[in-house]
């Protein structure tokens, strides 16, 4: 029992963490079409700018409490990603916008390596450890099941994002031009929305969601790394398939999802195999279910808004 | 009279389609100006270029005293030409209200500074397009579908709604794609009335129109396109004499008459 609730727990925190990730790319499909592999470097480059802010703080400050120090981090992290995400679209992805679907995938395929081998110039090929601000103290709100207080932020700021991204899409004024764009940008323009800005937006956003993604994710494992943005960069893009690609509350109900199943996989993998698999092998659950839901429910769970072109 | 719009000498051509050619024409402030022709003779094409949707090979617009930019769509919008489809293209999964409250998007500023705060000005900007979007929907008399999801309105409604969020954008010149397809004749009979309520709230009206009776009822000045041509322009009664728009429409050359 102890068990089932200590993997549930860890199932929510890194579910969270692959559902804002799974948002960005949710976001980007639904209003171009396209499938942003560069989404989960985009993620590193937060963790390790983040890093870096910290270690240069440490330096400068020794006394700073950690939370500023975090908030920091994050302010920097957060606008770099966001750069980041608008040169990518600027320079690349709208130069795409009329060409073959394939075209734009495998320059972002281009993307992600790109970015990779930059941070590995700048940051080595080294594992870094990443700072853990936030007490890694596990508490025990019941008699066996350990959670600590980066975990709770973890969970807490998650929910909090995507209830403001809910927000922003379903209420404001910049969401309604979003949902207009994603339905069928010719006619939003034809309707005077500036289409590009919006999509230029919308990367930003995702962006901005990647950094916060990354450094809570280094901040769980106390780990970065030039190549740390690639696994969960595709878990999450499992996870807004899963939901349905294309569709915000998918992506949420995705991660949640498929960081349970994996957490849960791993908790009982080895009674399930006789322990001939252990947990180390908690990956093949996610690419178990990306291959289920392309065979059986290739809409995924909440199934994408099909909407014709001009 | 003052001119509106002055398209000058429009070319657009396809590969080896000659779409366009040569176009020419003025809109007075304040007409109803119809665009007829066949099938295929380039009007849809004439929209599509005016409103930025194409960029023309030659030629150019001129509204109210000055070039519009063209490939810019939602500037031209800005500049207040707004239109509707052939087919209906409505943001089919948003609501009525905000299929609307879309087309307003160019009249309103909140950026996202001010959504984030939610500022005063943002507030208060967000009220007056939400009461202004209902305003459009009771103008064309579908108010009680503001919360529906535009694709489950009826064919006719969904016809209104275009013109709502048209209307939205605050448009000194409407262009009409074919308003009437598909309705019956009570539907034609209210679209009329509406079309004529809005030329008299001072938008002048450019439309394409099959249906011969509402154009000869509705229009000041009609032009005719055929295979991207003008072939005439003048009050209906005249331009429904005129010999090559006569042959136009029947098919014949020379020696058809």
């Amino acid at each position: 029992m102890e068990t089932l609730i200590q993997q549930i727990l860890n199932g929510l925190v890194i579910g969270s963490v692959y559902a804002l990730i799974a948002l960005g790319y949710t976001m980007v499909y639904g209003i171009l079409g396209l499938i942003n592999f560069a989404h989960g470097d985009v993620l590193m480059v937060g963790a390790l700018t983040a890093l870096q802010t910290m270690l240069f703080l440490m330096g400068f400050a020794p006394g700073m409490s950690p939370v500023v120090m975090l908030t920091i981090a994050l302010a920097v992290a957060i606008p770099v990603c966001m750069m980041i995400g608008f040169t990518m679209e600027r320079l690349a992805y709208r130069r795409l916008r009329n060409a073959p679907r394939l075209a734009p995938l495998i320059t972002a395929i281009g993307m992600s390596f790109l970015l990779q081998t930059v941070a590995m110039i700048i940051w080595g090929r080294n594992y870094h450890t990443f700072p853990q601000l936030i007490s890694t103290t596990p508490m025990q709100p019941i008699e066996g099941v350990f959670v600590t207080p980066v975990q709770l932020t973890i969970i807490g700021v998650s929910a909090l994002i995507m209830i403001g991204l809910m927000l922003l899409v379903n209420k404001t004024r910049i969401g309604r031009a979003m949902r207009a764009t994603a339905e069928n940008h010719r006619v939003a323009s034809l309707m005077g929305v500036d289409t590009n800005a919006v999509i230029a937006f919308t990367f930003v956003i995702g962006a901005a969601l990647a950094a916060v993604a990354g450094v809570m994710f280094a901040s769980n494992y106390g780990i970065a790394h030039y190549g740390m943005g690639f696994m969960p960069g595709l878990k999450a893009f499992t996870a807004a398939v899963l939901g349905g690609i294309g569709n915000l509350g998918g992506a949420m109900l995705g991660g949640i999802t498929l960081g349970l199943v994996e957490s849960l996989g791993a908790g009982y993998i080895e009674h399930l195999t006789f322990g001939f698999l252990n947990s180390s092998y908690q990956d093949i659950f996610a690419f178990i279910i990306l291959g289920l839901v392309l065979i059986f429910k290739p809409t995924g769970l909440l199934g994408e808004r099909v909407s014709d072109r001009a | 009279m003052i001119s509106l719009l002055e398209a000058r000498n429009i070319g657009k051509r396809f590969g080896g389609l000659q779409a366009l050619t040569d176009v020419s024409l003025t809109i007075n402030k304040g007409e109803v100006y119809g665009l007829i022709g066949p099938n295929g003779a380039g009007k849809t094409t004439f929209f599509n270029v005016l409103t930025g949707a194409y960029v023309p090979d030659g030629g150019e617009f001129v509204f109210n005293g000055s070039e519009l930019p063209s490939g810019k769509p939602h500037k031209i919008v800005g500049r207040g030409i707004a239109r509707t489809f052939q087919n209906i293209r409505l943001f089919k999964e948003l609501t009525a209200l905000e299929n609307v409250m879309a087309g307003h998007h160019i009249r309103t500023k909140a950026g996202i500074w001010g959504i984030l705060t939610q500022n005063r000005f943002t507030r208060e900007e967000e009220r007056l397009t939400t009461e202004r979007a209902y305003e459009m929907l009771r103008y064309v008399g579908i108010e009680r579908f503001a919360e529906t999801v535009s694709k489950n309105l009826s064919y006719g409604d969904q016809r209104r709604l275009e013109i709502a969020r048209a209307l939205a954008t605050e448009p000194q010149l409407l262009a009409l794609d074919e308003p009437a397809a598909g309705m019956n004749a009570t539907e034609t009979g209210q679209l009329k009335t509406l079309i004529e309520q809005i030329r008299h709230d001072g938008v002048t009206v450019m439309l394409i129109e099959h249906d011969v009776k509402l154009v000869m009822g509705l229009c000041d000045r009609v032009a005719v396109l055929d295979f991207g041509r003008k072939i005439a322009e003048d009050v209906p009664a005249e331009v429904q004499r005129n010999e090559a728009v006569i042959n136009a429409y029947l098919g014949g050359g020379k020696h058809a008459h």
